[in-house]
């Protein structure tokens, strides 16, 4: 039994690493293809008011040398492995003195101090909905269905701006950009974390709400489908228990829900991203933005390399827990 | 097919967005045929002006003026005049002479101008009022005088020959114009955005492109992924597996995260909204390909399909009568999906400033890009975001209606 779930993780892995591989090439080329000369548009903003060409000229080839711009695309590309297997992503063009590293650094943990709670509290919560919609029908059903339709279309960064209007401009309850005060300096005191937490509340609840509706919607009828199955109704006959059937029913709905929050934490990365953006949260949806504003791809570059690998990571984790959960996997895997 | 459709649109949920999107459609379609103003033709000086009917002062002044003598009309004319802010300080002032809390009431305008023209007194001093206080209630009281007063103001023209002011004219608190005789006045439902664009014109444009956005992309995403469903599907083996392999690398990595690099490669002067539906369309036939598959997978034995097979039919000719019409439903449904999953696409990445090129059209997500930037959300400025998301919102509730109506139908063990 161990050996099946080894062979199922491996080829999990050999999967992964595989994907990982061809989302690094595809990171590191696409940006490059990008037409323009990033060097040139920093040298123009350093050398503004030099009146002396060569001074210029000087500048723009220390650049171009320190950001090995001027060498060919496949040496570029062994170097920025060689840089990135030691955690170096170079500097950053946009915010020259600072390394990609640094700006990288300080603001992953917003992001996934933000998404993954939200992603996750959302989905419990949808889920729960969705299933109670199932199985209590009649008016619970009537209204909970419409609202989580509609909400699940909306995009995310449409109900970030419905709450921030709400919530931050009219009624005053939390602010409205920002990880925290402006006029604080990062520390461990008590303010600077109530601070820190009211300007969580309102690009937390913004991804939640917007994550509660498709999971409902598609626990709901997961549900429907599998309280129609045949072996409830066989069951019933049988004379077992509601409450016992019911554990049963949830248990088969939930496994298809798993595999849709593996394959949909893609996308709702993607949506918590613009959701940053709205309210100008220091994670990295804010620093892709300043970014691709500063034309600066190997900032660029890392964050959506940073992203990918999370995106991975994340589902990676699910279907190795899924392999747990499902007893299918098991048995197709002991053949 | 007609027993299809009947059973489609009996399904109140079809129905519902069927109707929505078709309307719309027509609202698209017909608007710019009535109001053919171009969408980007920068009319406001100025940003955000609220939405409302704008009447031409100097058209009204040459208009013929007609003598109304309305009881209300001062009153009106002074709660419009009198802002918030003046009522407060008002109320500060009264209390500081003396007049007990309890008997002002700054939403009943008429007394509180009684209360202040009988109290009001520019040489009273109030112990702690700074001086530019003062000089604010001294011209509070000027203003609330001359509005007062019943003199008429006169409109005065500078005589090109001598340079002076000569009057030519006179308006009396009683004048007014018919808006039908005024030469210009143009109606802005919508306001103007913060370039001084008419939104509304600008939405119904917008809303245009997105729509060409997602069917574009949607077309793509679907053909792409259903070829590919279908070849691995159908043919199996070596071909199969090189398509199962593509499709499991796109399948987790995030596909904004590919539309993000797509289209920053792509850079800002290429980026029309046509390349922009095709890079979302070439990144987001994944799911359509892999659902493809598997469905064709369970066609591929069945009776109908070997009998094709030994009748000699070609593999095109298997596909397109034995397998196709089979999965169609789901296709469409996912079609449906795509396009509007394409529109929010289109919109997210306008909002990190990677949208289409900002010269030539306006799209859903552009203009939501500009409201943002212009701080409307911040500002109060609700017509130039609102509307937007409403159309966004709209459109993807009345495709998804469509398909949970589809999705009822064609898998009978839904349905409530």
């Amino acid at each position: 039994m161990l050996k099946g779930y080894l062979k199922y993780f491996l080829n999990k892995l050999g999967w992964f690493a595989l994907t990982f591989v061809f989302a690094f090439l595809l990171n590191f080329i696409l940006p490059r293809l990008m037409p323009g000369d990033p060097v040139a548009a920093i040298v123009s903003r350093f050398a503004q008011g030099m009146s002396n060409t060569s001074g210029v000229q000087a500048i723009y080839e220390q650049y171009t040398e320190l950001f090995g711009t001027n060498k060919p695309m496949t040496e570029q590309f062994f170097i920025y492995l060689k840089n990135v297997a030691r955690g170096d992503f170079g500097f950053s063009f946009s915010q020259y003195p600072r390394t990609v590293a640094d700006v990288i650094k300080s603001s992953i943990w917003w992001t996934i101090a933000l998404q993954f709670p939200a992603i996750i509290v959302g989905w419990l919560i949808g889920n729960t909905l969705g299933a109670l919609a199932a199985y209590l029908k009649g008016g619970f059903d009537k209204v909970l269905m419409p609202i989580s339709l509609f909400v699940s279309n909306f995009p995310t960064f449409g109900m970030a701006v419905i709450f921030m209007v709400v919530f931050g401009v009219n009624l005053k309850w939390f602010p409205t950009s920002g990880g925290y005060g402006f006029d604080l300096i990062p520390n461990f005191s008590w303010n600077f974390i109530q601070s820190v937490i009211v300007h969580y509340q309102l690009p937390f609840w913004s991804i939640v709400v917007i994550a509660i509706g498709g999971q409902a919607i598609g626990m709901r009828s997961m549900s429907i489908y599998e309280l129609n199955a045949d072996y409830v109704k066989y069951s019933r006959f049988m004379g077992i228990k509601d409450r016992k059937i019911v554990g049963y029913v949830f248990r088969n709905a939930m496994l298809p829900q798993v595999t849709g929050l593996a394959l949909s934490i893609g996308t709702m990365v993607g949506g918590a991203l613009v959701a940053e953006i709205v309210f100008s949260y220091p994670g990295l949806g804010t620093t892709l933005l300043r970014a691709v504003l500063g034309q600066d791809y190997p900032l660029i570059s890392a964050v959506t390399l940073i992203i990918t690998v999370m995106a991975l990571f994340a589902n990676f984790i699910i279907e190795i827990l899924y392999g747990f959960i499902d007893p299918r996997i098991k048995a197709t895997q002991s053949d | 097919m007609k027993h299809i459709l009947q059973q489609v649109f009996r399904s109140g949920k079809f129905v519902t967005g069927f109707s929505i999107f078709m309307a719309i459609i027509l609202i698209v379609v017909f608007y710019p045929m009535i109001i053919t103003d171009a969408p980007l033709s920068i009319i406001g000086q100025g940003t955000f002006f609220p939405p409302g009917i704008y009447v031409s002062v100097y058209d009204s002044l040459s208009s013929t003026t007609y003598i109304l003598n309305l009881d209300d009309a001062t009153t009106k004319r002074i709660t419009n005049k009198l802002n918030d802010e003046d009522r407060v300080s008002i109320k500060e002032w009264l209390v500081a002479a003396g007049i007990p809390e309890s008997e002002i009431d700054t939403t009943d305008t008429q007394k509180l101008l009684d209360q202040w023209f009988t109290n009001y007194d520019s040489q009273k001093n109030v112990p702690g009022m700074t001086n530019a206080k003062r000089n604010y209630y001294v011209r509070l009281n000027t203003a609330l005088k001359s509005l007062l007063s019943p003199e008429a103001a006169a409109v005065m023209q500078v005589n090109p020959l001598n340079n002076e002011l000569e009057q030519i004219g006179t308006i009396n608190q009683t004048d007014y114009v018919n808006v039908g005789e005024v030469a210009n006045i143009r109606i802005l439902p919508l306001g103007t955005d913060n370039f001084g664009r008419d939104v509304l014109t600008e939405l119904v444009s917008a809303t245009r492109v997105s729509l060409q956005i997602g069917f574009v992309a949607g077309i793509i995403a679907t053909l792409i992924g259903l070829t590919l469903g279908l070849l691995a599907g159908y043919i199996g083996g070596f071909v199969d597996d090189i398509i199962t392999f593509i499709t499991n690398l796109f399948i987790v990595i995030p596909p904004f995260v590919l539309l993000i690099l797509i289209s920053f490669s792509i850079g800002q002067e290429q980026r029309g909204a046509f390349t922009i539906a095709v890079v979302i369309g070439f990144t987001s036939w994944v799911w359509t390909a892999r659902a493809v598959r598997s469905q064709v997978i369970s066609l591929r034995n069945r009776d109908h399909v070997n009998l094709s097979k030994l009748s000699g039919h070609s593999i095109v000719h298997i596909i397109l009568n034995d397998i196709l019409p089979y999965i169609l439903s789901y296709v469409i449904m996912a079609f449906i999906l795509q396009i509007s999953s394409g529109i929010l696409a289109e919109a997210g990445l306008s909002i990190l400033g990677l949208g289409p090129r900002t010269t030539d059209v306006p799209t859903l997500g552009l203009m939501m890009n500009w409201a943002m930037i212009y701080q409307a959300h911040i500002l109060g400025n609700w017509w130039a975001y609102m509307p937007v998301l409403v159309t966004i919102a709209l459109i993807t509730f009345s495709m998804n209606l469509m398909n949970t109506g589809m999705d009822q139908i064609f898998n009978p063990a839904l349905r409530d």
